[in-house]
């Protein structure tokens, strides 16, 4: 156990934003919520998944809907809390522990606020080890864990709770209900025991966005090689480097979809790279061909200073490193490239795990 | 006939153009008061070009005053705050990420009310007129006259703004109000910052633009103001007085602006050579290129449109030494340039001095470094021109040379060559580039807003972008045949299904002066 105050929420974000490869929404606003939730209630408590009892009541706390629409209409505050409140009391136990459902983005910090307000530990550790777009792509699905019941709160003071068959249900319902609510909504769900929760969880992950921050900033300061930093730290691989050169975006079936093309520089001169990506990139091509796909991580990095870019920060003329990293080892099963593999994106394509075409190449 | 005029911290450079010619120019120490400054630059045009006061159609005026009031946090007004949104926004109050210090200065009013909007241009909340009656009446006991008013989405909807302008203007007849949606686009703290810091030198904005104002009567000049923004394009004084935070940043602007005019080279790398520091930003099509990121202007979180500019700590004034390794700058002699280095008589090594005594320039006495070591000015003349050399190439968007634009005071320092640049260009006026980017800027008309492309198919959505841009820019001055749309961004607002996207049309022009119309740099 350690207690987390508000100068660890920095190096978080931005550890963050590498982990939501491209999506997951931009941290800036989870993160002064959850520094002011500090500030007003004092440390959070984060502790590791060892530590948490089997018979552990475990609540996932998050954001849902468009992290567009949550830098302009910014929560009430409460919203979370009575998400929250409104399951437990739905559920007639005692929730004791809250969990990030996805450590990358924004979602990192939202469950900061629950554990300062409701005095209750953050477990470090994740239902994804990276972000994806939607609700039922996390691990304890593989696991049967249902994601209902499941409570939405917005800022009018609406709730609701549902309960549906499976968890693809719950991700088209609560759809619906967060645009209702203006396309931001404050969710608690994932409702899971102690014991599960080691199973089904990605554990240490906020602990993992947190350092590859620091490792980056610490890296800076001494004038060192960010990149290879985080690539050291998460066993990845320099897949690109250059310059954008191209960046095309749509919206289709309520997701920015869109391709972002990278021209060559230094070893990778004459080469170009394209991504395309459904808010989180989903599949990098050199020269037309696919080398990396979900659910392995693409992040986009700033060539010089190591920074996450997210797709939606992504602008002709950055000047960018492209790196790739193995995602958990569960996503690569049949039921994990089922929920999240290429397939499941609309790319039928046989998945290679990262390491086995980059592997040579060694970081 | 017009004059440029560029209000820097240091210096207060000017010209005075005809056509696309320079008929005279000038520059001086920056004075504490605004006014005798430009008295001076402006009795010196007039003197040296013997041209009078009525043959001028037009001054252009780029100053760096609002930019240095906010980080200085001098002469600010105390401003109210009002933020319609309730009961959304409530966990992060107006001026929550400021500098203490800043927020301390303006007094930490703010008030948060209902009103605001939702994505798609539902209402959060209906506007409560009486709730609004309740806060002006307020914001006037405690003897404010300064009101920021913001609005969720208020880029999509922006009635509730205008609504409560009304209210509080009705109870407050005295009072500057700046509306968000006037000031910034999508991100609700960034827009509101904005328009809090551009409500708080609204007083001093009607200051600077009377000290203009009576500086160019006391020569006679009647003819119209301009004040330049960050983006380029110009805006009347009229506009500068209730919009001075459009002036943030000007100055990179300017002398970009002003080096792609002098060298007629629209897509190259300007450096901008000053005497404690250097700017390197990237042209394209003749306008600097914008920053990605959030720029903080005095600790202040803001999502302006700013030049993308990279800053390093060498200028004419730079004091090199040699202490076991050779170092240039980053302090710098500054202003005190002719007293304190070796050519002018003083006992300071500079990095003018190098460049005289290497033969790149005729300053000062040469005799006065004609012993320094021949193996020093060579590694520092090398040092020098790799340092501007990284800096350039730090900026640089494609792996190949690129023409290199050099301007400023302190372009002296630089030889013919430099690597990295397939052509070093030094145009004549170098020294006054960013007085003629004010004088040749152009004047332009932004939309930024949300379209829901389920309404309104994409062609016809960005068809009406362009056509508001446009009207814009010919609102606020242009002739409508010149307008071009220089800029159309797309970003699809993520996860929604009603193809929400939120489009960027920027429109610029030449602006109509009087019989004749600006030339332009391109």
């Amino acid at each position: 156990m350690r207690k987390v105050g508000e100068a660890n929420l920095d190096d978080l974000s931005v550890g963050a934003a590498i982990l939501g490869t491209g999506g997951g929404g931009n941290p800036y606003i989870g993160t002064l919520l959850a520094k002011q939730a500090i500030r007003e209630c004092g440390p959070v408590e984060l502790v590791s998944v060892d530590e948490v009892p089997d018979d552990a009541v475990v609540v996932p706390s998050a954001m849902m809907g468009a992290p567009t629409v949550m830098v302009e209409k910014l929560p009430r505050g409460d919203e979370i809390i009575r998400a929250f409140k409104a399951l437990q009391e739905f559920m007639g136990k005692e929730i004791t522990h809250t969990v990030s459902i996805e450590a990358g983005g924004l979602n990192s910090t939202t469950p900061f606020s629950v554990a300062a307000h409701m005095g209750i530990p953050l477990v470090d550790a994740d239902g994804m080890g990276r972000a994806f777009p939607e609700i039922q792509m996390v691990t304890p699905t593989m696991y049967g864990v249902s994601a209902t019941p499941m409570a939405l709160a917005d800022e009018k003071g609406n709730a609701a709770i549902i309960e549906t068959i499976d968890n693809r249900w719950t991700e088209r319902l609560a759809r619906s209900l967060t645009i209702d609510m203006g396309c931001t909504a404050m969710i608690a769900l994932y409702g899971m025991d102690g014991k599960m929760l080691k199973e089904a969880m990605v554990p240490g992950t906020i602990g993992l966005a947190e350092e590859l921050g620091r490792l980056i900033r610490e890296t800076r300061a001494a004038h060192g090689d960010p990149i290879g930093a985080v690539l050291g730290r998460l066993n990845g691989f320099r897949v690109f480097t250059g310059k954008i050169a191209d960046v095309a975006r749509r919206t289709e079936t309520g997701f920015a979809r869109g391709e972002a093309k990278i021209e060559g520089a230094g070893d990778d001169a004459g080469s170009t790279l394209e991504l395309r990506f459904q808010n989180e990139h989903l599949v990098a091509l050199r020269n037309g061909e696919i080398v990396v796909s979900v659910p392995d991580l693409i992040i986009v990095l700033d060539a010089e200073t190591g920074e996450p870019i997210t797709t939606e920060e992504l602008r002709y003329g950055f000047r960018v490193t492209v790196i790739a990293t193995p995602c958990d080892s569960r996503w690569r099963t049949a039921a994990g490239l089922e929920l999240a593999g290429p397939r499941y994106f609309g790319y039928d394509i046989e998945y290679v795990p990262v390491e086995e075409r980059f592997g040579t190449a060694a970081a | 006939m017009r004059i440029g005029i560029d209000v820097g911290g240091t210096n207060t450079d000017a010209v005075l153009m005809d056509g696309r010619s320079v008929l005279a120019e000038v520059k001086t120490p920056t004075t504490p008061d605004v006014t005798s400054g430009i008295v001076t630059v402006l009795r010196t045009l007039i003197s040296d070009s013997g041209v009078e006061a009525g043959q001028v159609q037009g001054v252009m005026i780029g100053t760096t005053h609002f930019t240095n009031a906010v980080v200085e946090a001098k002469r600010l007004m105390p401003t109210a705050c009002i933020r319609l949104g309730l009961p959304a926004t409530q966990a992060l109050p107006p001026m929550v990420d400021w500098p203490e210090r800043l927020r301390e200065v303006l007094g930490n009013h703010h008030f948060l009310c209902h009103g605001g909007h939702e994505f798609d241009g539902r209402e959060i909340s209906p506007l409560d007129p009486d709730e609004l009656r309740r806060v002006a009446v307020e914001i006037g006991e405690r003897g404010i006259r300064s009101v920021a008013i913001s609005s969720v989405f208020s880029p999509v909807n922006t009635e509730s703004e205008q609504r409560a302008a009304e209210i509080v203007g009705h109870e407050l007849p005295d009072a500057a109000i700046s509306l968000s949606h006037e000031i910034g686009r999508i991100g609700l703290l960034e827009r509101e910052n904005a328009t809090i810091m551009n409500a708080c030198l609204r007083d001093l904005a009607v200051h600077i633009v009377e000290a203009f104002n009576s500086a160019l009567a006391e020569f006679g000049i009647e003819a119209p103001v301009y004040l330049s923004q960050n983006d380029g394009t110009l805006m009347s004084v009229e506009f500068a007085e209730r919009y001075p935070v459009a002036t943030f940043a000007s100055g990179p602007t300017n002398s970009m602006r002003g080096a792609a005019f002098l060298s007629g080279i629209l897509d190259c790398a300007v450096v901008d050579i000053g005497g404690t520091t250097s700017d390197v930003g990237m042209l394209q099509h003749g306008f600097p290129r914008e920053a990605s990121i959030a720029v903080e202007i005095g600790g202040v979180r803001t999502n302006f449109r700013m030049p993308d500019v990279f800053s390093f700590g060498l200028g004419g004034g730079s004091i090199v030494r040699e202490d076991g390794e050779l170092t240039i700058g980053p302090d710098s002699v500054g202003y005190e340039l002719t007293e304190r280095a070796l050519v002018f008589g003083g006992s300071e090594l500079t990095a003018t001095d190098i460049a005289v005594a290497a033969g790149l320039a005729e300053i000062g006495d040469p005799d006065r470094v004609a012993s320094l070591d021949r193996s020093l000015v060579e590694r520092a003349v090398r040092m020098i021109e790799t340092e501007i050399a990284e800096s350039v190439d730090r900026m640089k968007t494609s792996a190949g040379d690129i023409p290199v634009v050099v301007v400023g005071g302190g372009s002296v320092l630089l030889g013919d060559e430099l690597p990295g640049a397939s052509q070093l260009v030094k145009p004549e006026h170098f020294a006054v580039a960013n007085a003629i980017g004010a004088a040749i800027a152009q004047i332009g008309g932004e939309v930024d807003r949300v379209f829901s492309l389920e309404q309104l198919p994409r062609e016809e959505a960005l068809a009406q972008a362009k056509q508001e841009a446009t009207d814009k820019a010919v609102a606020a001055g242009a002739s409508r045949g010149s307008v071009n749309i220089v800029d159309v961004e797309e970003v699809p607002l993520a996860y929604l299904p009603s193809n929400a996207t939120r489009i960027h049309v920027k429109a610029v022009g030449e602006l109509e002066l009087g019989r004749e119309t600006v030339a332009q740099g391109r």
